[in-house]
């Protein structure tokens, strides 16, 4: 897998941070929205499913990185796909064997993994371009914010919601769950508020960029 | 018909490519699928048997039968023969049958309700539910599975075949709350009511299809 680096394909610490921060897929890039606001009605949900994707972006930029001299550009599309759609259907049968629970409470989440445009997004951007380690780093980078993302979300939802976090209760018996906080638009309302508190953040050093 | 710019891709490299991609991902895939199947197919029976556990408490072993207008007849895979109705045997230590378990499904508030109810032979009753899925309203439908009172209903739900094995003697049904005066109805939770009629509906149909053709063989499911 040692390829020769060449002057572009150096590794820096931006290759892993790109995903994490400066282009997080859940908060900047706004990716992949369809598990983002349907499976964070609990932490372990969301944390489940971001290492579900992750494990995919992951396995699927590596082998895509790999062929990427020989697979001809008129079909790299296709080739891309049944590599991201062999390594879903890995995680589905891998998230059956550790738990059926688990595997209910993300339902048809799992096979729509194929097509959450982070992936192929990944594969066509960077990993077709890109030697092997460098692919596998930027996913990774990737995958984690994507992961931080559902998380942020997913615990809001189950503190706010539900009064838990990972099952256990915070607040004791008296607190009343704002049940719509773990409903369809509680999904929306905390992904609302978690763009607008990271375009906050974001937005005091873009200001000296005139932007 | 000009002649190509720049040097084209041959077919027969495209269609390489291709097939030897999806040749190595089919190879992974049934790789997976052959490695995960016996842990997949353990999952599976530790989670029936739990639930069949939870709704005849006692209940030791559990076996897959169908009910068909035939008769009784075990069931290996997951095929049910047509006509006929899948349901659970369970048995306690001693290998007495307890009780039969059965999956009813009703269209509930937000999406189809199932869920597990046992039977128990002694007394034609229902002696217990457990909500396998649904998607009802949190904190509104989901009291189906923590509402005592409402649980209440199905200690002893009564479910007696009528005389000619073709019906049950009196149809399960769900009434508006506080209103049962007899023990096949179900009282409904207050608010709650399109969730709770999901129940009594679904376990109506799958008694009425199950127990008129279970209750004449059930002598046959004695070890």
């Amino acid at each position: 897998m040692s390829l020769p680096e060449q002057a572009d394909d150096s590794i820096t610490l931006d290759t892993f941070l790109e995903g994490v921060w400066r282009q997080n897929p859940v908060f900047v890039m706004v990716l992949g929205m369809c598990p983002t606001l349907a499976v964070t009605v609990s932490a372990i949900n969301a944390l489940s499913m971001g290492v579900a994707t992750t494990f995919v972006l992951v396995s699927s930029c590596l082998l895509i990185s790999m062929i990427r001299n020989l697979v001809p550009k008129e079909v790299r599309i296709a080739t891309y796909i049944v590599i991201i759609a062999t390594f879903v259907t890995l995680v589905d049968y891998l998230i059956q064997a550790v738990s059926l629970k688990l595997y209910e409470a993300l339902g048809a989440f799992i096979q729509l993994i194929v097509v959450n445009c982070i992936i192929l997004g990944r594969a066509e951007a960077h990993a077709s371009k890109h030697p092997p380690l460098k692919s596998v780093i930027n996913a990774l980078g990737m995958g984690v914010g994507f992961t931080i993302g559902l998380f942020a979300l997913g615990g809001t939802r189950e503190i706010l919601g539900a009064g838990n976090l990972f099952g256990i209760s915070l607040f004791g018996e008296h607190f009343q769950p704002w049940v719509v906080m773990v409903l369809p638009p509680g999904g929306f309302f905390v992904l609302g508020g978690w763009l607008l508190l990271f375009a906050l953040l974001r937005s005091k050093p873009a200001t000296e960029g005139g932007h | 018909m000009s002649a190509p710019e720049q040097s084209q891709t041959p077919a027969s490299k495209m269609i390489l490519t291709m097939g030897v991609v999806a040749c190595v991902c089919g190879v992974l895939i049934v790789g997976a699928f052959q490695s995960t199947q016996e842990a997949i197919a353990e999952n599976k029976r530790i989670v029936l048997e739990r639930a069949v556990f939870k709704v005849l408490p006692g209940a030791a072993t559990v076996r897959k039968y169908a009910a068909t207008p035939a008769g009784i007849q075990p069931l290996t895979g997951d095929a049910v023969p047509e006509g006929g109705v899948k349901f659970y045997a369970a048995y306690d230590q001693s290998g007495g049958l307890k009780g039969i378990a059965a999956e009813a499904a009703g269209k509930g508030y937000a999406d189809t309700v199932r869920v597990l109810y046992g039977y128990e032979a002694k007394c034609q009753c229902i002696v217990g539910i457990s909500v396998v899925s649904m998607r009802e309203t949190p904190g509104i439908g989901d009291k189906i599975i923590t509402d005592q009172a409402f649980l209440k209903n199905f200690e002893a739900l009564d479910v007696r075949v009528n005389p000619e094995m073709t019906a049950l003697a009196n149809a399960v049904k769900t009434v508006k709350h506080g209103s049962k005066s007899n023990a096949w109805q179900i009282d409904a939770i207050a608010g709650a009511t399109v969730t709770s009629k999901a129940v009594g509906r679904g376990i109506n149909d799958s008694a009425q299809a199950l127990l008129p053709k279970l209750v004449a063989h059930i002598g046959e499911l004695q070890p």
